[in-house]
């Protein structure tokens, strides 16, 4: 479970840090810490991946992104934890995970996001994925988003 | 989508991630870019503004702070979508929801501090809904970039 700070400290950030000189500072202020206090934990969370990283969160469709394909991949099991990291360094691809297949309805095991401008530019990228893994995949699919239907941030129990 | 200046490309290419954490972290940030510290905050609040950036700060990981995050599918009768999702999404630990071309046409992540809330969340969605959930949680991670070129 989350203790006091790390709790206040999410909750001061989460919307996102202020855009003013001394950001750790006035989050300090806000919160009742020092701004180093502040600067050592976000830092320990940074190394321990409790954040991913610090900086601008884009907004795929207002960039003009518009095109987000999910594609998915039945790889042969003893090859996907080769092949997954070669298809999650591809730089179009934003995340890549090995998923469970629910056979027979649901047979790909992999799973690679890929966005575009168009959904063109999302099945040219998925052709290039393709070629990379070659025979080790025995089918894949791209499963296009047509709408979002919900989308918020972290959210904290209270 | 918004015309975005050259110099804007730059910040949304060099800034989604490694920010610093200094007593100065914006002029420090402006100086690899060439720029003034005021002309970057001013930058990104417009960033901000237009929409082109959500926000600017830390992205939190709830698995690295103990929670736990499951993706989830089901095949969604269409006559039946729009009610199934309200209800889907009435649900506070549902954090994304999105529509997908496939028989498998809703796809959600439920997001949870508490790791047993996943299974009694998607439990309550089967039986509010009647329809299966398949769950598709992650088994191995091979790269989180979340990172765009504009």
């Amino acid at each position: 479970m989350l203790d006091a700070f790390d709790r206040a400290l999410i909750k001061a950030t989460q919307t996102g840090l202020p855009l003013v000189s001394d950001p750790y500072g006035a989050i300090a202020a806000e919160i009742g810490a020092t701004r180093d206090e502040v600067m050592t934990r976000l830092g320990a969370l940074l190394a321990s991946g409790a954040i991913r990283r610090i900086g601008l969160i884009p907004n795929h469709y207002k960039l003009g992104v518009t095109a987000n394909g999910m594609s998915v991949w039945d790889v042969a099991d003893e090859r996907v934890s080769e092949i997954g990291p070669q298809i999650g360094a591809l730089p179009f691809v934003t995340h890549c995970y090995r998923r469970p297949r629910h056979l027979p309805n649901w047979r790909y095991n992999m799973f690679a996001m890929v966005h575009g401008r168009d959904r063109d530019e999302v099945r040219a990228k998925v052709a290039e994925i393709a070629a990379l893994i070659g025979p080790a995949a025995r089918a894949h699919d791209i499963l296009f988003s047509t709408r979002i239907l919900k989308k918020t941030g972290l959210r904290l129990a209270s | 989508m918004s015309a975005l200046s050259e110099i804007d490309r730059r910040i949304v290419n060099a800034l989604q991630g490694g920010f610093p954490i200094s007593e100065r972290p914006y002029a420090e940030a402006a100086a690899r870019l060439g720029l003034d510290e005021a002309d970057l905050i001013a930058r990104l609040r417009s960033l901000v503004a237009s929409g082109a950036a959500s926000r600017f700060g830390p992205l939190w990981n709830s698995e690295g702070l103990g929670g736990a995050v499951c993706l989830a599918a089901m095949a969604v009768p269409p006559e039946r979508f729009d009610a199934v999702a309200a209800q889907v999404n009435a649900h506070a630990e549902v954090a994304h929801n999105y529509e997908r071309e496939h028989a498998l046409n809703m796809w959600f992540v439920v997001s949870a501090e508490r790791p047993q809330r996943i299974d009694a969340v998607i439990a309550e969605i089967e039986r509010e809904t009647g329809l299966t959930v398949w769950p598709m949680p992650k088994e191995e991670e091979y790269f989180v970039g979340f990172r765009v070129e504009v």
